[in-house]
């Protein structure tokens, strides 16, 4: 791996200080991801997955250690880097045109142009007929492909989605992992995904990184070299998800005792 | 992803209204019209049996809105001056309505975003606001004299802090999660002021229009108790002294009519600008 990772994460801690008291959100997490990679972050709540997904957009920044982009320093939020949001953050007085084109205008595009990338993507996550609709008037699914459309419109090379599917019902859940995929292999995105469900995981992920809590920490990587469509049905899947489980489980348990 | 599998979803919203709309917008109206001919016919029963000799039957009011508004019966001071007393009462209120909302609305931007302007605005108007209008009423008259401009700044007055402080709200409760995502797109620094401030606010600021507008309604009576020659509050004021009371009564009725038209038009611009809303359509 002598490859210059899109992502370096090192030695990074975030600690949040909440009235008086200190909370370790992070402890000393390092992890790279490669250009073109899908990475699950999966893990119990409070482990850290979205504070570490968070200081790769910008939104935090480490409390020491490094965060790395192309390996510069990340300096805050930028479009180079889009965040899909579990509650899906649109702008509910924009349609979902104008959702879609709000990162090139706010760049100052020219108006053909934003039209035109627009267009494209509507038509990539197959809402052009829903173009002037506002987004309470969408269900939770098509939300959520209008928020990734959003930061593909802007030239995110890097996506960034914390639980975007979590509050989905699973047949919703399941086209959309699938349309995930598509778009991935067809556009070279490099995805950094955090999850609940080791099965989505195991389903999405070219590498799944499993965390645990207090203080929040990368406690293993597992590299998934099922060959895609996986058949989540299948033994080796199984095997797999008998696996993962088995670790988030053994420090369920250590915790408990 | 497929458009097929999308349409059984949800379907597009914008559809329009199938035939037979105007039973749908004729039940509403009936039931609108329930309480108040309920008042009406309680008032008459009330008249009728003696009840009161001091208040004039709904019949007697008619009499008198008749002439009030074009003339012809009883040919006094105030036969056919209806529209001239509700203009006078109208350029007031929208007068004094539009200044306030052109100082409140940005002011409240500025109190909600710049935490500046924050510190040294908030303690100093919270501090006015528990004054009412009415306890302004003798110093307005020391500033702006017998008159017109004083019940214009008793309206500016009335209207101003619900204005304010609804924008103020709108400002404060933009959800952060709107400011992350324009920032992760590239919109940053003052750009969001427009963008995102401005857009999330626009509910609560219409919130603050439509209380502000029916407190100028509200207070123009006071204001045109400061002498003014016109208006309706004028003619209220001289109709009690004149025992006038079914003039009384139709100075009210007036400036009830005239408050909730102002309403509607301030909805109907709200329900254009706030499409978006689901909670906005009234
Ligand atoms: N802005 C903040 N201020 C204070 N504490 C925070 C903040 N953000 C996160 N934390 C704390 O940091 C820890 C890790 O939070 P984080 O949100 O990263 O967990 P998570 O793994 O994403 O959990 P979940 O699966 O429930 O989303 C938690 O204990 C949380 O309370
Ligand atoms: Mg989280």
């Amino acid at each position: 791996m002598s490859k210059l990772p899109i992502v370096d994460i090192r030695n990074v801690s975030k600690v949040f200080t909440v009235g008086g008291g200190e909370i370790a959100a992070l402890r000393d997490a390092t992890l790279t991801v490669q250009k073109g990679e899908f990475v699950c972050l999966i893990g119990a709540s409070g482990c850290g997955k979205s504070t570490l997904l968070r200081i790769v957009a910008g939104f935090e920044s480490p409390s020491s250690g490094e965060a790395l982009m192309w390996n510069k320093p990340i300096p805050g939020p930028g479009p180079d880097r889009g965040m899909v949001f579990q509650d899906y953050g649109l702008f509910p007085w924009l349609t979902v045109r104008e959702n879609i084109g709000f990162g090139p205008a706010s760049r100052g595009r020219p108006k053909a142009e934003i039209r035109e990338t627009a267009e494209r993507f509507m038509a990539l996550v197959g809402l052009t007929r829903f173009a002037d609709v506002y987004p309470h008037q969408l269900s939770g699914g098509m939300k959520q492909r209008v928020a990734i459309a959003r930061v593909l419109a802007n030239d995110a090379e890097l996506v960034l989605m914390d639980e975007p599917f979590g509050a989905l019902d699973a047949m919703t859940r399941e086209r959309l992992q699938d349309d995930l995929l598509t778009l991935w292999g067809r556009t070279g995105l490099t995805v950094v995904f955090v999850t609940h469900s080791i099965e989505e995981a195991i389903f999405l992920a070219d590498r799944v990184v499993v965390m645990e809590p207090s203080p929040g920490r990368i406690a293993s990587e597992h590299r998934i070299t099922l060959p895609r469509p996986r058949d989540v049905a299948s033994p080796e899947f199984n095997e797999i998800r008998r696996e993962l489980s088995a670790r988030l489980h053994s420090h369920h348990a250590k915790t408990a005792a | 992803m497929s458009d097929a599998t999308l349409a059984s979803t949800a379907p597009p919203a914008a559809a329009a209204f199938p035939a037979g709309g105007l039973r749908r917008r004729l039940v509403p109206l009936g039931l609108a019209l329930v309480a108040p001919c309920a008042l009406l016919l309680v008032w008459q029963v009330a008249v009728q049996s003696g009840m009161t000799r001091l208040i004039p039957s709904p019949h007697e009011v008619a009499e008198e809105m008749v002439d009030f508004a074009v003339g012809g019966i009883w040919d006094d001071a105030f036969s056919g001056t209806l529209l001239t007393h509700l203009f006078a009462s109208m350029q007031r209120v929208y007068g004094g309505f539009a200044l306030a909302a052109l100082v409140a609305v940005p002011l409240g931007l500025l109190i909600g975003r710049v935490a500046l302007v924050r510190q040294v605005m908030d303690p100093f108007l919270q501090l006015m606001r528990p004054v009412p209008v009415t306890a302004w009423l003798p110093l307005s008259m020391i500033l702006f004299g017998l008159g017109a401009r004083s019940a214009f700044f008793l309206v500016f007055l009335g209207a101003f802090y619900p204005i304010l402080l609804n924008t103020v709200f709108g400002v404060r409760s933009v959800e952060p999660r709107l400011f992350e995502a324009a920032e992760m797109l590239g919109c940053r620094g003052n750009a969001q002021f427009f963008k995102v401030v401005l857009p999330a606010s626009l509910p609560s600021i219409f919130t603050g229009l439509r209380l502000g507008l029916g407190l100028a309604w509200f207070v123009i009576v006071v204001g045109e108790m400061t002498g003014v020659p016109q208006g309706l509050g004028a003619v209220i004021m001289d109709a009690r002294t004149l025992s006038r009371t079914e003039l009384v009564i139709c100075g009210m009725i007036v400036i009830g009519l005239a408050g909730f038209v102002s309403d509607r038009i301030v909805v109907a611009v709200m329900n254009r600008l706030l499409r978006w809303s689901p909670l906005h359509h009234v």
